[in-house]
């Protein structure tokens, strides 16, 4: 006599059981509908953004051609007769986002070397909380920090310093950005294997020769994307730029000087009543979708660093 | 002549040089940090002795004001809470669905890399662009307006990569036995999402809550360009209300040359900081509460 074989035991359709199952498995069809529409509206959010600005700034360059736009040195797009050439605003910008870098990057990088290389796990568990809430603080604060208490003391050393100037602006977004670099960095220098920091140490090394000869060029393919992450950032604050450096458009290297980044003309723009439709209201589209593509080229450079030089240590 | 090495006075020279220098970096690098943190404390200082003696009950309780003496927050306060309530309700479930579907259900592939990009890619839009959108979309084409609504569609756009992310970790880290049990208990992916991953992954959702909440509430730059107004003598009474927010109010006393309003506009600030100190508190707490019932 053969051996009982187990026998899968199938509820019979009808039963109650079969029901549950079916009405289960409808559930699931259900959940799985309604997951996929959401992770489509991040989709469809990119595709709005791009659509919208090209709907607007498509007419903006039907009246004005792209190469006024994009060679033009004057911008008074408010004033009468207008001028559309948005060098100055693109200018602007990238004034405010050279400085920030010059006070980030030192200070950052220095932060995240000491985080990762040197403090004590219980010291580091205060300092970097404490550095992080830099990147919380909402950026409005930075703007009027920047206007109140950077710009007079600027005016203590620099007297001729306008009260609108890219220098205040540029300092307090770099310090806005320091968490970002450091938390980055930091993190690609935590996952540099022990094994390399061992090895430098066996052969006597010290600490700083470890840190910068081996660590920091080792990770560098992460703290490279994360400064690229940071100069995107700062080309695109709003708030604390329009408070800080005001709203000349300016074609300027001189930091102590008005100038208006590509944010700020946006942000006077919507302050102000422009009409439907008018030019004046097209220009904030042409103006963003500008802004749009350069800081998507950074974020793009950035991940394309990330990937590029990442060393693998399998 | 020495025994060893290190005995050789050019050699102890060089090493006393190279620990010299180590020395000095290490001090430097503290001096970094710590100035970043100085920085912090000062700005804090400076906006809490300028707002000495503006924050009181009559602040609080007053709509905005020609005279800095009258000025109130009380219509900001009120709108703020408004955006970021309904933020999160639209932002929250739709990003935690997103990362479920990226986590659980979505095979690995061009399609699942095509989203995750794309996610990552807007993290780093400018929250200026986002208004763009939002002027473009809610107010001009759905027509609704400068309203709430239009205004807290916007800003959940702009913080869902933020929930997605987060979520995303969270739910990474719940082990994958938890899933193959529940699966081999003929529990349907779904079920097992809903009642074994989620309520595990809860406390690292939550810290993304906090943060996409700790953005909208400061963010202001995209409810300017929707066309938020900047002088509300009035409370919102629904989502298609106009309405103004604490950073808009704080931008616009900023703006303002008189001295007082500047005094004005760090008391504002001020309020905006509790805010945000509260809303973190209150999430922060409710993470712990959770993360104390899971544990495996």
């Amino acid at each position: 006599m053969a051996a009982a074989s187990p026998q899968l035991i199938l509820p019979r359709s009808g039963s109650r059981t079969s029901v549950r199952r079916r009405v289960s498995r409808l559930g699931d069809r259900a959940a799985f509908t309604v997951v996929l529409g959401c992770a489509l509206v991040s989709i469809l959010t990119t595709a709005g953004i791009i659509g919208v600005l090209l709907f607007e700034a498509v007419d903006f360059f039907r009246e004005i051609s792209p190469l006024d736009f994009y060679g033009g040195t004057r911008w008074a797009a408010t004033f009468d007769p207008p001028s559309f050439g948005v060098l100055p605003l693109v200018a602007g910008t990238f004034l405010v986002a050279a400085i920030a870098m010059v006070v980030a990057l030192p200070v950052a990088l220095s932060a995240a070397i000491y985080l990762a290389e040197y403090a004590a796990p219980q010291v580091r568990s205060v300092l970097k909380p404490l550095l992080e809430i830099l990147a919380g603080i909402p950026t409005v604060v930075y703007g009027y920090f920047a206007l109140n208490t950077v710009t007079p003391v600027i005016r203590i050393f620099l007297p001729e310093t306008n009260v609108f100037n890219a220098l205040s602006a540029g300092i307090v977004v770099g310090i806005m950005v320091i968490p970002l670099i450091s938390s980055v960095s930091e993190d690609a220098m935590a996952a540099v294997p022990r094994t390399l920091r061992e090895g430098a140490y066996a052969l006597g090394a010290t600490r700083l020769e470890v840190a910068t000869r081996v660590v920091f060029p080792a990770a560098l393919s992460g703290i490279l994307a994360s400064i690229i992450l940071a100069i995107s950032r700062a080309v695109g604050e709003t708030l604390a730029v329009t408070i800080a450096a005001g709203a000349t458009p300016r074609l300027t290297l001189n930091p102590l000087e008005s100038v208006q980044t590509m944010s700020a003309y946006i942000v006077q723009i919507s302050l102000g009543d422009a009409p439907f439709g008018s030019i004046e209201y097209r220009t904030i589209f042409a103006v963003g979708i500008t802004l749009f593509v350069i800081t998507f080229i950074f974020n793009l450079l950035s991940e394309a660093v990330l990937r590029r030089f990442r060393e693998a240590y399998e | 002549m020495s025994v060893f090495a290190w005995e050789e006075p050019a050699l102890n020279l060089r090493l006393d040089r190279r620990r010299r220098a180590n020395a000095i970096f290490t001090s430097l690098c503290l001096a970094a940090i710590v100035l970043a943190i100085l920085f912090l404390a000062i700005l804090l200082v400076e906006v809490l002795r300028r707002a000495w003696g503006w924050v009181d009950l009559q602040f609080i309780t007053s709509y905005p004001s020609r005279f800095p003496a009258q000025a109130g927050v009380l219509s900001a306060l009120v709108g703020s809470i408004w955006l970021v309530v309904l933020t999160g309700l639209l932002a929250v479930p739709v990003g935690v669905a997103t990362a479920v579907y990226l986590e659980e259900y979505a095979p690995a592939g061009r399609w699942r890399d095509l989203i995750q990009v794309n996610i990552s890619n807007l993290a780093g839009v400018p929250s200026i662009v986002y208004g763009l959108l939002g002027l473009g979309l809610f107010v001009r084409t759905m027509m609704l307006g400068r309203s709430l609504l239009a205004g807290a569609l916007t800003m959940s756009l702009l913080v869902l990569p933020i929930v997605i992310v987060a979520a995303q970790e969270a739910i990474r880290a719940v082990p994958p036995t938890m899933r193959e049990a529940s699966f081999a208990l003929g529990a349907t992916r779904w079920q097992t999402v809903r009642h074994h991953v989620l309520p595990a992954a809860l406390p690292g959702i939550l810290t993304g809550v906090i943060l996409a909440i700790s953005r909208a509430l400061g963010e202001a730059a995209p409810l300017i360009t929707i066309g938020a107004l900047t002088f509300v003598p009035f409370l919102p009474d629904g989502p298609l209300s106009p309405f103004t927010v604490l950073p808009i109010q704080i931008f616009n006393w900023t703006s303002r040359p008189q001295e007082d309003f500047q005094r004005v506009a760090a008391a504002g600030i001020v309020v905006l900081l509790v805010l945000l100190l509260t809303a973190n508190a209150v999430a922060i707490l409710v993470r712990d509460y959770h993360r104390r019932k899971v544990n495996w």
